[in-house]
């Protein structure tokens, strides 16, 4: 019973990845500016988060009860505007206005011009604290809302996301989850070229979190992972999800010069064919 | 009109220094390539540092350096310099007056379709307000590397605001460039109009224009925002009058401030602070921000003309 419901999830949440990464690859290339590789690499994550674990409410945006999702690698930005525009937090036809002048559609996420969206972002590191803030009044207001923060790899280099795992622990917050978006690039090179990051595992289980290794790129793993972190209690979860950078488009996977890059037409034109193809 | 890359100047200034010093080292946060550190990497491999993100960790990582003799330009894109890692450049850097060059490529507007986290317009005010830091703010690729090469001589901290690509070339040599004192790009009597970074050569083009219309103004290309040229701004201002500032920055704190502090108290003329007024930009065009902040040539016209009217 379980797994025919999961297999009807599946699928459905699947067209709802490609038509994001089809979303995606449309604006970065009507802007002929921003960053394909993290946005790609998170199309599964984030759309389970919307289309099955969030709670959102269409009718009060700003609903004090609306679980939070946070962007920490705000670069991804073109991900999670589709996600808004396919649930229904402004039109679709807006995402082509991405980054140019007087458009609600800002190169990072800026809460106050997006509709749906939770925080601004954009300078890395500072995603997590906000969301403890958030995930801690929760608490204290007795409220059962959740919080759910991405990272990016390269992102971890930064001192205050320590910090911030340190005080997760302190306040015990398990209506927090981070998910960190481990595609193993940055933007200079590999992780373990500029900063390198292992054992991640470990290190943040050395900090007390529950820590849940997962295919961020594989549905059943990705909801399950989720179903986790909601039986774990007194200490937050992250999820280290293993992901591919650029995933979707043949030569745009594991290539670090697509993270800024913007396709030329052809190149959209074969990224498309690709991805409606697969 | 000609253009070059100053980041590309900064970048290969590195390379150069980097062959006649040894101690000459170059870190950067996970932007090399953006900010052409990445040309001082294929040169010296082991004279670069790549620190991740992590901006805190680089400047005192830096500063670390410096006391053992090394020369660092710590550098990554000019927001993220100036502002995450403030307080690690006043006290690790600044207080013990270490010899820490920060690089800071992509200052003011440059970075318009990122938004305001990536836009820069309140670096130099942050900067002004550490002691023993020095600011420099080169206009086009010349007088980048005329920044650079001045840094790597001088002893203790420089911040170095670079822009990005096509600024248009204002000077035809590193040695013409005056660094402290600043540069005369046109002189004139009628006002002064004192200027950096990408807004010197609108302010020539400006004056250019009223000059046609009978209007005499000298253009000073001010590269040094702190130390300011005091002895300069006082000669100019009293020659002409009065003084407008031009900059690619939020008129608090910034270019004008540093000219306002002189001209109030050492001799009182009209004046007039152009730049971005305290506000967060959008997501955009380079020239569309500017246009939207009136850092346009046909502004600063108009804004001379007004000043004038308020001159006796
Ligand atoms: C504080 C800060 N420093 C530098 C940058 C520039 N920057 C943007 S994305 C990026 C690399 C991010 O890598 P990662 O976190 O792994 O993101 P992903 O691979 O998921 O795109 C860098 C250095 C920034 N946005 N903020
Ligand atoms: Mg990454």
């Amino acid at each position: 019973m379980v797994d025919t419901i999961n297999k009807n999830l599946v699928s459905f949440l699947e067209e709802k990845a490609t038509e994001l990464r089809i979303n995606i690859l449309k604006m970065i290339h009507a802007a002929q500016s921003g960053h394909p590789g993290g946005a790609l690499s998170a199309a599964e994550i984030i759309t389970t988060l919307y289309c099955h674990e969030m709670r959102i409410n269409l009718d009060n945006q700003r609903d004090p009860d609306r679980d939070r999702f946070i962007l920490s690698k705000g670069h991804a930005c073109p991900v999670l505007y589709s996600v808004l525009a396919m649930k229904g937090f402004f039109p679709i036809e807006e995402l082509a206005t991405l980054r140019k002048i007087n458009s609600r559609l800002q190169g990072h996420p800026d809460m106050k011009k997006t509709p749906g969206v939770d925080f601004t972002t954009g300078s890395l590191g500072n995603g997590l604290s906000i969301g403890i803030g958030m995930a801690l009044m929760g608490k204290l207001d007795k409220k059962d809302f959740r919080v759910y923060v991405m990272l990016g790899c390269g992102e971890l280099d930064e001192g205050i996301v320590w910090e911030a795992f340190m005080a997760g622990t302190k306040f015990k917050l398990d209506n927090l989850v981070v998910i960190i978006d481990y595609n193993k690039l940055q933007l200079d090179g590999d992780n373990d070229e500029v900063m390198p990051l292992e054992p991640i595992v470990d290190k943040l289980e050395a900090f007390n979190w529950n820590v849940i290794r997962t295919n961020g790129h594989d549905f059943n793993q990705i909801i399950k992972a989720f179903a986790k972190a909601r039986e774990t209690h007194n200490k937050p979860t992250v999820i280290v999800a293993d992901t591919i950078k650029g995933k979707g488009v043949s030569f745009m996977e594991n290539k670090v010069d697509w993270h800024g890059l913007a396709p030329d037409d052809e190149q959209l034109k074969i990224a498309l064919e690709e991805i409606r193809g697969s | 009109m000609q253009t070059a890359s100053m980041r590309s100047a900064y970048g290969e200034s590195l390379v150069e220094i980097g062959q006649k010093n040894k101690n000459v080292v170059v870190l950067d946060c996970d932007l090399s390539k953006a900010t052409k550190t990445s040309l001082f990497a294929e040169k010296f491999p082991d004279r670069f540092f790549n620190m991740g993100i992590a901006e805190q960790n680089m400047m005192s990582f830096a500063a670390g350096l410096a006391s053992c003799g090394k020369i660092p330009f710590a550098t990554t894109l000019a927001v993220f310099a100036s502002m995450r890692p403030c307080e690690q450049i006043r006290t690790s850097i600044c207080i013990g007056n270490m010899n820490v060059k920060i690089g800071a490529p992509y200052g003011g507007l440059c970075t318009g379709e990122n938004g305001p986290t990536h836009q820069c317009i309140a670096d130099i005010n942050t900067m002004r307000g550490l002691p023993n830091m020095t600011i420099l703010a080169p206009s086009d690729a010349t007088s980048c590397k005329a920044c650079v090469l001045w840094a790597a001589q001088h002893k203790g901290p420089v911040y170095i605001r670079v822009l990005r690509d096509n600024e248009p070339v204002i000077y035809s040599k590193a040695s013409e460039v005056d660094v402290l004192s600043g540069n005369r790009l046109k002189d004139g009597n009628d006002i002064v109009i004192f200027s950096n970074g990408f807004t010197s050569h609108m302010a020539v083009v400006a004056a250019d224009l009223l000059e046609k219309e009978g209007i005499s103004v000298t253009v000073h290309d001010i590269i040094s925002v702190k130390p300011i040229p005091e002895k300069a701004v006082i000669s100019m201002a009293k020659k002409c009058g009065a003084v407008m500032t031009v900059e690619e920055h939020n008129i608090y704190g910034g270019l004008g401030s540093a000219i306002a502090e002189v001209v109030s108290q050492k001799c009182p003329v009209p004046m007039k602070i152009l730049g971005v007024s305290d506000y967060f930009s959008d997501s955009g065009s380079h020239q569309s921000l500017l246009q939207r902040a009136g850092l346009t040539v046909e502004n600063i016209v108009k804004q001379t003309k007004s000043l004038l009217n308020k001159k006796e």
